[in-house]
């Protein structure tokens, strides 16, 4: 079982609703997003164990039912794995532009009450309501409210956690799964934490959580006593800074407005400049990686795909080339990127900084893909999809290209750094 | 050198030959297009991938060779007044005279100038103009991205007196099977030949009634090279490497149901509803008993749509093509009425011709994969 998943007690908390007052954000979760969309064409099937995923030898649990859950079956284990842990699980090879399709119009729900929406994945989004309270009532309210035209438009139900802070309403949309609604009041923040094990701060991934445990910090609440210094000296001062604050419940990153993305891209500045192409190759693989996820993250493909390469001297080329279909596989984006750079003339030539984009972009659900003859019914498309869900269960780093298997270990500020990319937009 | 010959029997060889030369040049004296004069004329032009010679009758005063830019010769011959033109050699120049006109070409070094590669042994041979037409229904599907050398190419099969050709481009197959003379009962041979070279060859050598290939000559003359010869004309080409796709298992061995539809009729329509297909997007074919829907565009997209008589045998089936790919396979088929055979509506269908009889094998089929509708 995942480290995560020891977070996950379902059954929101019984006893009233706590005080909404400053907890502005919402965190709006599916409800096993993938089986709650196909149970609305197949009604027979509730209440039984579902399961969405590729039914071949190798497919994965895209999703699982909370039925099925309590066999011990989780999202991205092995399909065969999961049929012996329940035999009688009925498995339903996944229809991701249908899901996209719902995602859409959830979406949509969620813009009505506030152009505040940030989607973090096809399930999931934070709100900032702040604005809205005027219009339709506190906090509490507006997310009673979500929950409602969600399940009365879509049928599905979802999860809401109401908070001051993203991070801790994100721990209370978890908390309160499924179909439940969980106010974290602004003063009770700490004694929520306090309580909870490391591994619910963001940031902490299984080497920290092992680190701190070595310490004797194993909750949330050891880890707010004990004096920044001396978290800044075992972790480093940005680690120990960003975890200390986490432990008090201060977050303070704002919900961001996505518009629909126009393009989507990652590079990187190495620390010193570097001319040799099997390095600048993995390179380019680690950002196709990170490029692909997040185009399927947000149910995107494109079709254009760039690199961009700066050299010592700050001169930069951008090299693009559009192919005949929109691709979200970060293989077809690596193979390009490779292509563009080998095309560049920039082999071996010192650089500091590489970057991968794709432009050109379109949702998934509403392109229509021209079928290849040697393509596999089920292939890349549902091995990088099968990762997403490992990455998002266990973590990043947690699957990877075996090229990229010697890196180090994800670092700590990932996910803010990225959040910065995903801003930059043209 | 000195010789006369025919104004219209030397702009056709020089125009022909002329094909071969190379656009960008990787060395300057194969921009050159070379003579030599001794009982006939023979012109060659070489571009180290495909070589082309043709011989025509002269009147020869003075044997000799000369290499002159073959760009420039081809331009003038296509222009000269309805007189016999002669050529002579002086010294580091070439005069071509013909009526009143008269030009002065510099030559450029003979002796620099490569030598042709040898024709592979003698294979067989086919009426040209069936060879021609049977490689222009294959060649279509070909890949023009030379990302995948391999799909740039024809897939030449022979076993015994059977030719196969496919060509593909991971979207569409094109099989065409025809029936030729090979210099043994027994030959038999694979090949992968550019497809545009192949296609431009056949179609160039249709002045005679048989077309000669030369295959096989593996280790000795002419390896890794097919030859062609026909009317006068012979050109060779250097193959592809690599291994082509096992293109006979993609091909279904049945199908849920085929329609059929009048060929013309269904390639007007398919026309018209695609004007409003975007790129990349496609047209959708809906057969019903006695009908096909074609559709075109969606949402808050211009749309289209119109019904041609159809016959349909099999369940009622919705299935979508890019339309360039279902007109490319239409054009090609060769046939008053279209077949169209299918399975599902995301896996392989089969454009061919309706056949004459039950149980008649088609000699052409154009396989062509779907497009998957969104949602």
């Amino acid at each position: 079982m995942s480290r995560k998943q020891q977070l996950h007690r379902p059954g929101a908390p019984e006893g009233p609703p706590g005080d909404d007052t400053g907890c502005p954000i919402l965190h709006v979760d599916m409800d096993a997003f993938f089986v709650s969309v196909e149970l609305l064409d197949r009604p027979e099937l509730r209440g039984k164990p579902v399961i969405v995923g590729h039914p071949g030898a190798r497919g994965v649990v895209a999703a699982a039912s909370y039925e099925v859950r309590a066999f011990g079956v989780y999202s991205a284990m092995p399909i065969s794995r999961a049929r012996r842990l329940c035999p009688r699980a009925v498995i339903i090879p996944p229809a991701h532009e249908k899901y996209a399709r719902v995602s859409a119009a959830v979406m949509e729900i969620f813009r009505s009450v506030t152009p505040l929406v940030e989607p973090l994945a096809m399930d999931e989004a934070f709100l900032d309501v702040s604005g809205a309270i005027r219009r339709l009532g506190r906090p509490a309210e507006i997310a009673r409210q979500i929950r409602e035209q969600v399940a009365g438009q879509q049928g599905i139900t979802c999860s809401v956690g109401v908070a001051s802070t993203k991070f801790i309403a994100k721990l209370a949309s978890t908390r309160s799964k499924p179909d439940g609604l969980l106010v974290v009041p602004a003063d009770g923040v700490a004694a929520f934490l306090r309580p909870l094990p490391m591994a619910a701060l963001w940031g902490v991934g299984e080497r920290t959580e092992q680190h701190l445990a070595r310490l004797g910090l194993r909750t949330v609440g050891d880890l707010a006593d004990t004096p920044l210094p001396a978290l800044q000296r075992e972790l480093g001062n940005a680690a120990g800074a960003h975890l200390y604050e986490l432990s008090w419940g201060r977050d303070p990153r704002p919900v961001v407005a996505s518009t629909p993305d126009k393009s989507v891209g990652a590079e990187e500045t190495f620390p010193y400049d570097i001319s040799d192409p099997e390095v600048i190759r993995r390179e380019l693989l680690r950002l196709a990686e990170k490029v692909g996820a997040r185009l399927r993250a947000g149910g995107n493909s494109g079709r254009t795909i760039s690199v961009k390469l700066r050299m010592a001297d700050f001169k930069t080329f951008t090299r693009a080339r559009t192919l005949p279909e929109p691709t979200d596989l970060a293989r077809v984006i690596y193979a390009t990127a490779c292509e563009l750079y080998e095309g560049s003339g920039l082999e071996r030539v010192q650089l500091r900084l590489v970057g991968v984009r794709v432009e050109n972009l379109a949702p998934v659900g509403q392109t229509s893909r021209q079928l290849a003859l040697d393509e596999q019914e089920s292939g890349w498309h549902e091995a990088e999809r099968a990762m997403d869900q490992v990455v998002r269960r266990f973590g990043r780093g947690a699957v990877r290209p075996a090229a990229l298997v010697g890196e180090s270990a994800p670092r700590e500020h990932d996910e803010r750094e990225d959040r910065q990319e995903g801003g930059e937009r043209r | 050198m000195k010789f006369r010959i025919d104004r219209d029997a030397l702009a056709d060889a020089v125009a022909w030959t002329a094909r071969s030369l190379p656009a960008r040049p990787p060395v300057p004296v194969l921009a050159g297009m070379h003579l030599e004069a001794g009982d006939r004329l023979k012109l060659s032009a070489f571009d180290y991938e495909v070589s082309a010679q043709v011989s025509a009758d002269i009147d020869v005063e003075e044997p000799g060779t000369a290499l002159v830019s073959g760009r420039l010769l081809s331009e003038i011959c296509r222009s000269l007044p309805p007189h016999p033109v002669e050529l002579t050699t002086d010294g580091a120049k070439v005069m071509l005279s013909c009526g009143s006109a008269k030009f002065t070409l510099m030559t450029m070094p003979v002796e620099d100038y490569p030598s042709l590669p040898a024709m592979p042994p003698p294979a067989g041979s086919v009426g040209s103009d069936e060879f021609a037409a049977a490689v222009s229904q294959v060649a279509i599907a070909a890949g023009r991205d030379d990302t995948i050398p391999m799909l740039t190419g024809v897939r030449v099969e022979i076993e015994g007196e059977t030719v196969t050709l496919a060509s593909t481009d991971r979207y569409r197959l094109a099989v065409r099977e025809l029936h030729w003379k090979p210099e043994r009962p027994d030959f038999s041979a694979v090949a992968l030949v550019p497809a545009k070279t192949l296609a431009d060859t056949a179609k160039s050598l249709t002045s005679g009634a048989e077309l000669a290939i030369a295959l096989g000559g593996v280790g000795g003359a002419g390896d890794g090279m097919i030859g062609f010869e026909g009317g006068g004309r012979r050109t060779t080409s250097r193959l592809l490497d690599g291994d082509f796709v096992k293109y006979r298992s993609l091909l279904p061995s049945e199908y849920a149901g085929y329609a059929e539809v009048q060929t013309s009729a269904f390639v007007e329509a398919v026309k018209r509803v695609s004007l409003v297909a975007e790129r990349n997007t496609p047209v959708r074919l809906s057969f019903s008993q006695g009908e096909v829907v074609l559709e075109a565009g969606t949402g808050d997209e211009a749309q289209a749509v119109e019904a041609l008589e159809a016959t349909l045998e099999g369940d009622d089936i919705t299935i979508a093509f890019n339309p360039g790919f279902l007109l490319d396979g239409l054009g090609a088929i060769g046939s008053d009425i279209a077949r169209l055979s299918f399975t599902t509506p995301t896996k392989p269908a089969v454009l061919t011709g309706k056949p004459a009889g039950d149980g008649a094998n088609p000699n052409y089929r154009y396989l062509i994969m779907p497009v998957r509708l969104s949602g």
